[in-house]
């Protein structure tokens, strides 16, 4: 009959998957390179807020990051739903930053100690109150340079 | 002795551990890059010199506050975040030499010779009950209008933006420090207060 039917009449020939290992590999590999260890379990729900005037946090190692926001839903009925101060994976007080900022200081190369830089992960919704006093123990921690973490805005002329 | 045979390893399974490993990266890891606002927080000042503020003239001094409703106030009444912009790029280059508008003075830089550039500062400040969106918001626009304010002014003498500038380059670092010293992000954070009431 026809020609189509005649090559699939002869029954599933078995595919080759003696080089499926090496593509997997080759994917592990690249994502390997490409990413980096979650270092937190985060506590606090997080949207940060958008902006346009952006840029990129260069070396990760010389990022330590605060994170405010409303607990997570499972543990609101311990902690309530107001803004907490998230350090590394526990909730802290403001009092507790200028600890986080030495502790994280001393973990650095003695040369990159100036380069530091904190990255506020900060939810939108969050009263400026806690941020303000955040910003003082940063102060007083003499970690000055921040970074107000935020996400790139999406260009509503370009969605038109 | 009997040679024994070297028996050829089964390689079925390698993809299934390959799987395996690639998933638990995939789940373990992160790869997203941050981005945010950069700004340099002052440093906490002396306890004796805590009243010694710089005098400013109040010409020079752009206003800018929000309240806990997240209302924008600037200069003299209400406005939108998407107004603030241009005001500010406004205030700084003072086209027409307005008498509630900054004041200017010369600089000499290499790259831009001898101009004259402004005294303003913005003063910001919030309430504890702004959001934290609103506050970002208005960052953002403030960083923007000194970011254009800067593009144009690279435009105009060389051809080319300042976001497109590439710091590595010599030439073009140098020129990025003059552009940064003719419009300054000159952002003053007022201490915050904290008043009764709320």
């Amino acid at each position: 009959m026809s020609k189509f039917k005649k090559a699939s009449g002869k029954g599933l020939k078995q595919i080759n998957t003696a080089s499926l290992p090496d593509i997997v590999f080759m994917l592990l590999f690249f994502f390997m390179v490409t990413t980096v260890m979650r270092e937190t379990n985060l506590k606090v729900g997080v949207i940060i807020p958008e902006a346009t005037e952006i840029k990129k946090l260069e070396k990760k190692s010389l990022v330590s990051f605060i994170y405010i926001g409303k607990p997570i839903r499972n543990l609101q009925k311990t902690f309530g739903s107001e803004p907490r101060i998230q350090l590394n994976d526990a909730f802290a007080t403001p009092d507790d930053i200028r600890d986080f900022i030495t502790s994280e200081r001393e973990q650095m190369d003695e040369n990159d100690q100036k380069q530091m830089t904190v990255s506020l992960k900060i939810d939108q919704d969050t009263r400026m109150g806690i941020v303000t006093e955040v910003k003082q123990e940063l102060r007083k921690a003499s970690a000055l340079k921040i970074n107000y973490s935020s996400r790139k805005k999406i260009d509503e002329a370009l969605l038109r | 002795m009997a040679k024994r045979e070297i028996q050829e390893i089964n390689a079925g399974s390698m993809a299934d551990i390959a799987f395996l490993l690639l998933i638990f990266f995939l789940v373990a890891t992160t790869m997203d890059i941050d981005t945010g606002i950069s700004r340099l927080l002052p440093p906490m000042p002396e306890e004796e010199e805590l009243d010694d503020d710089q005098e400013i003239r109040e010409r020079n001094v752009f206003v800018v506050l929000i309240n806990k409703d997240d209302d924008l106030f600037v200069e003299d009444g209400f406005y939108d975040v998407s107004e603030l912009k241009e005001m500010t790029k406004e205030f700084f280059l003072n086209p027409n030499d307005a008498e509630n508008q900054s004041e200017k003075r010369e600089l000499t830089t290499d790259y831009f010779g001898t101009m004259m550039v402004s005294k303003g500062v913005i003063s910001l400040r919030n309430d504890i009950g702004t959001s934290y969106g609103k506050y970002i918001a208005v960052q953002n626009e403030l960083a923007a209008a000194v970011n254009e304010l800067r593009n144009e002014l690279c435009m105009q003498k060389f051809g080319k933006r300042y976001d497109t500038l590439d710091p590595l380059n010599e030439t073009e670092a140098d020129l990025i420090s003059d552009a940064k010293k003719v419009f300054p992000m000159a952002i003053s954070e007022a201490e915050p207060k904290s008043v009764g009431g709320n």
